[in-house]
């Protein structure tokens, strides 16, 4: 028989080596899995894991991506993770992405075609104050009537998806675009680009934010009072309350800062990879940040190891389904097996596994 | 004497590093009254465990009547004759009476049958109880009526009782105990744990004293004093708390027409509560839990607002300031629940320092915690307030009730307080622990400040207030002097508006 037994203090050990062994038992499933679908297993990792960033002909295409990519999973993820830790679940930060992104265009476009060195600080301005926004909604409904942030924020996301069309076919589509959807390209503009800083990195100053965003973040949870009152509102509200918390401050703050970032991630991105705002600008970078959130284990260095890591595997995913034929579901369930396996995992950093029987206690 | 109803030789069991139950023998008589002694940790909860068949011994033997007795389970030992009512209630608050009760048997009987079944019951043993009632309305002395009584329909041999006293009122403990005086002069034996010794002299006819899982003595309790019995309990004698007698000076903290409405649904409105508390001054408010202690703290801590003016602290309005504010002028306060509310259960003792200890101790400069000072801190309270722990590092939550209250005891009093509030000071504490933290209340009044004690533990209360006080369903009696109140008193003060009367025999 098997039983859990829960350890008197977590374990540090399990905690730090949970997300690795995920990772390991997402390879083995998820090499059985390839196999059972006629691919050979060790190649289809190595594709995975391995090209994006060693291979002679791919990989100078697809490294710097690793960074184009993670960045925004990472800004988000950081964001997220404060009001995680709080117990505020913020689930979405995709339309708060939009949003940050329409407002930061919208900015920019409107001053169009400028090229003062004052645009682009202000459409990062506008892209925060966005997302803020966007987050303020569920924010100030749960403060003041009580409702579930879980539910508003994630309706909130269908309503953004439906504002981006509107705009992308109407008032922000580009009037020299011979009438087809999308606005004016931002990064052909030097005042509105948000450029590769180092040539060949994939750097351009969403990555940098994200950099700083983590350290921040790291900054704030390991010294300063305000994050150690959103880890105990998360692990003890009446505690932190008995502390002086003010719980729906918090909730604005937390939402409020969650919101910013995937704003300005989204401002980053329209002005930079994508360019321009179009009807599917947004590519789930919300959504999958809740995942690289929870992968780092809500930790900002976690999170900036999981951001690279789910980047990796889309990177990846996207060259076996080229060079190998692997079916699109199937790299989804193998990205969809590593969040279940760290959760499956998660349990041993609170519980040691007893085997045997013991009398009942 | 005849044959012992139950027979216990060699009961041992071994937890992963620590003995509970070290070679444990006693018998119990057929309708004895056997008081079960011990600190905290002394092994007592184990040990009716495997009475009751919820823990295995490793080995000896237990015999029932004669017979080899060793449940597998609790349906078992129930089957065979074992009860037992248990420290806290297992009962839903939004069914009947009778529900409840029909939830616990094997096969319960049509609900008419059950409820008349009940009212039997009740009438018999001087329990006033209504079987349509919803738990929920009930008081704790009532809802533990709904408890002992399912145990009376199986018709026990053998009654277990865990700390039953803890939450009665004076009142409701003499109903008690002429429940458990008649079912013991019809034969039924009762295991009677409890840390109130001098309860124990008034009932019990045998007591067993078990020491760091060990039995350490037996006595009869009817010739032995309650000093005596403390110390067999904690292996030396118990310095008594006191402190010089001294004038109390002005008022610090007062209280005028105090009223809040509930949280919730099954919470406690404060009831015009007015009060006052000087300097050097310690007063008790005495009560059974649920009757507003727990709002009484949250709106003295500054955890719920206060309507304005309603609260002063040294003749200024204390209404609006926060938790923290209110640290910081020297009111500091210890809540009830240990775990979840006074400390942060997954938090290391360091954290659960700053938890209170941020303003007043200078744990932060600009917000930027000094983990360094947070750590002595912390240190100083394992030190000083003798909590026993392998570091300032350990989790909250791995420390025992007593020891995890020690240092949230010691954690308030050591800033300094001008004014503390504390809520059960030495709920779950052994003996020698709780006479430490009386003490350091009394010394921090001896020093000047003003203590209230919210406590359901009269005895207590009489020991250590200068002033005593009951809350009673959010209503404050008017404060009178400690010295002198005797136990009929404070039990009128109580209201012992639950069942005063008895019902009809």
């Amino acid at each position: 028989m098997i039983r859990l037994e829960k350890r008197p203090t977590p374990s540090r050990a399990w905690s730090l080596g949970t997300p690795l062994l995920a990772v390991l038992l997402t390879m083995i499933a998820g090499g059985l899995m390839f196999a059972a679908l006629g691919q050979d297993p060790f190649e289809t990792i190595r594709v995975i894991f391995w090209d994006p960033l060693f291979h002679e002909r791919f990989a100078s295409f697809s490294r710097p991506q690793l960074l184009v990519k993670a960045g925004p999973l990472i800004l988000i993820a950081i964001g997220l993770s404060l009001g995680f830790r709080a117990g505020i679940w913020n689930i979405g930060a995709e339309g708060q992405y939009i949003l940050g992104a329409l407002c930061g265009a919208a900015f920019g476009l409107a001053f169009h075609p400028s090229e003062s060195p004052l645009l682009f600080p202000g459409m990062l301005i506008a892209g925060l104050i966005g997302g803020w926004l966007w987050a303020m909604i569920p924010a100030l409904l749960k403060v003041f009537a009580n409702t579930n942030e879980i539910l508003v924020s994630l309706l909130l996301v269908y309503v953004a998806e439906a504002m981006l069309a509107s705009a992308a076919t109407g008032w922000l589509r580009n009037p020299d675009g011979q009438g087809f959807p999308g606005s004016r390209n931002l990064s052909r503009n030097p005042g509105t680009d948000n450029p590769e800083l180092f040539a060949g990195t994939g750097i351009h100053w969403g990555v940098l934010a994200a950099f700083i965003a983590v350290i921040a973040a790291y900054v704030l949870f390991q010294k300063h009072m305000l994050g150690y009152q959103i880890k105990l509102a998360g692990q003890a509200p009446r505690a932190a309350r008995f502390s002086g918390v003010n719980p729906g401050r918090l909730v604005i703050l937390c939402l409020g800062v969650s919101g910013a970032l995937a704003g300005a991630a989204g401002l980053f991105e329209v002005a930079g990879p994508a360019g321009q705002i179009t009807i599917d600008f947004n590519v789930g970078y919300g959504f999958t940040a809740i995942i690289v959130a929870f992968l780092g284990r809500l930790h900002p260095i976690g999170i900036l190891f999981a951001g690279l890591l789910m980047a990796l595997t889309y990177i990846g995913g996207e060259l076996a389904q080229l060079m190998l034929q692997v079916p699109a579901p199937a790299i989804q369930a193998f990205q969809g097996m590593l969040l279940f396996f760290l959760l499956a995992l998660d349990v041993l950093s609170n519980y040691r596994i007893k085997l045997g029987r013991e009398g009942v206690a | 004497m005849t044959a012992p109803l139950l027979d216990l030789r060699g009961l041992t069991k071994a937890y992963p590093g620590v003995i509970a139950n070290d070679d444990v023998s006693f018998a119990i008589q057929p309708g004895e009254v056997h008081a079960l002694l011990g600190e905290n940790g002394a092994g007592k909860s184990t040990l009716v465990k495997m009475i009751y068949g919820l823990v295995k011994p490793d080995s000896g033997t237990m015999a029932l009547n004669g017979a080899p007795f060793s449940p597998p389970e609790p349906r078992i030992a129930r089957l065979q004759g074992v009860a037992m009512v248990f420290q806290h209630f297992s009962l839903f608050e939004a069914l009947s009476v009778a529900e409840n009760i029909a939830l616990g048997m094997e096969n319960p009987p049509k609900p008419r049958d059950l409820s008349k079944r009940i009212r039997d019951v009740s009438q018999a043993y001087g329990l006033p109880l209504d079987p349509e009632s919803l738990v929920g309305d009930l008081s704790a002395g009532e809802r533990q009526r709904v408890e002992i009584i399912r145990c009376l329909l199986q018709d026990p041999k053998l009654l277990i009782m865990d700390e039953p006293t803890s939450v009665l009122t004076p009142q409701e403990v003499e109903i008690l105990f002429h429940t458990l005086r008649k079912l013991s002069a019809e034969g039924t034996a009762i295991l009677y744990i409890s840390h109130k010794l001098e309860e124990i002299r008034a009932l019990c006819d045998a007591a067993t004293i078990l020491r760091l899982g060990k039995v350490v003595g037996a006595c009869d309790p009817k010739q032995t004093s309650a000093a005596q019995m403390a110390e067999m309990m904690v292996g030396k004698s118990l310095a008594q708390p006191g402190r010089d007698a001294s004038e109390p000076g002005e008022v610090l903290l007062k209280a005028t027409g105090l009223s809040l409405p509930a949280a919730s649904a099954f919470g406690t409105p404060l009831r015009d509560i007015s009060f006052e508390v000087r300097a050097g001054e310690v007063l008790g408010i005495g009560g059974v839990a649920g009757n507003g202690q727990d709002e009484l703290l949250a709106v003295l801590s500054g955890e719920r607002p206060a309507p304005a003016v309603a609260i002063e602290y040294d003749g200024s309005d204390l209404a609006r300031l926060k938790p923290e504010q209110r640290r910081g002028i020297g009111i500091l306060s210890a809540p009830e629940e240990r775990l979840g509310h006074a400390a942060a259960p997954d938090m290391s003792l360091t954290e659960n320092a700053v938890l209170t200890g941020a303003t007043r101790k200078g744990l932060a400069t600009n917000g930027f915690i000094g983990w360094g000072r947070a750590r002595a801190f912390a240190d100083e309270i394992i030190e000083r307030f003798d909590v026993r722990t392998p570091g300032n590092h350990v989790a909250a939550r791995a420390l025992s009730g007593g020891n995890l209250q020690k240092f949230v005891i010691g954690r308030e009093i050591l800033q300094d307080p001008t004014v503390l509030v504390v809520n059960q000071p030495t709920w779950g504490v052994d003996a020698s622990a709780a006479a430490d933290i009386r003490q350091a209340l009394l010394d921090l009044a001896q020093n000047g400040a003003a203590v209230i004690v919210i406590s359901q533990d009269l005895d207590e209360l009489l020991e250590i207030s200068d002033r005593f006080c009951a809350l009673n369903e959010g209503r404050l009696s008017d404060p009178r002097p400690a010295r002198g109140l005797s136990m009929e008193e404070i039990g009128l003060m109580l209201g012992g508006a639950h069942g005063m009367e008895e019902a009809a025999i």
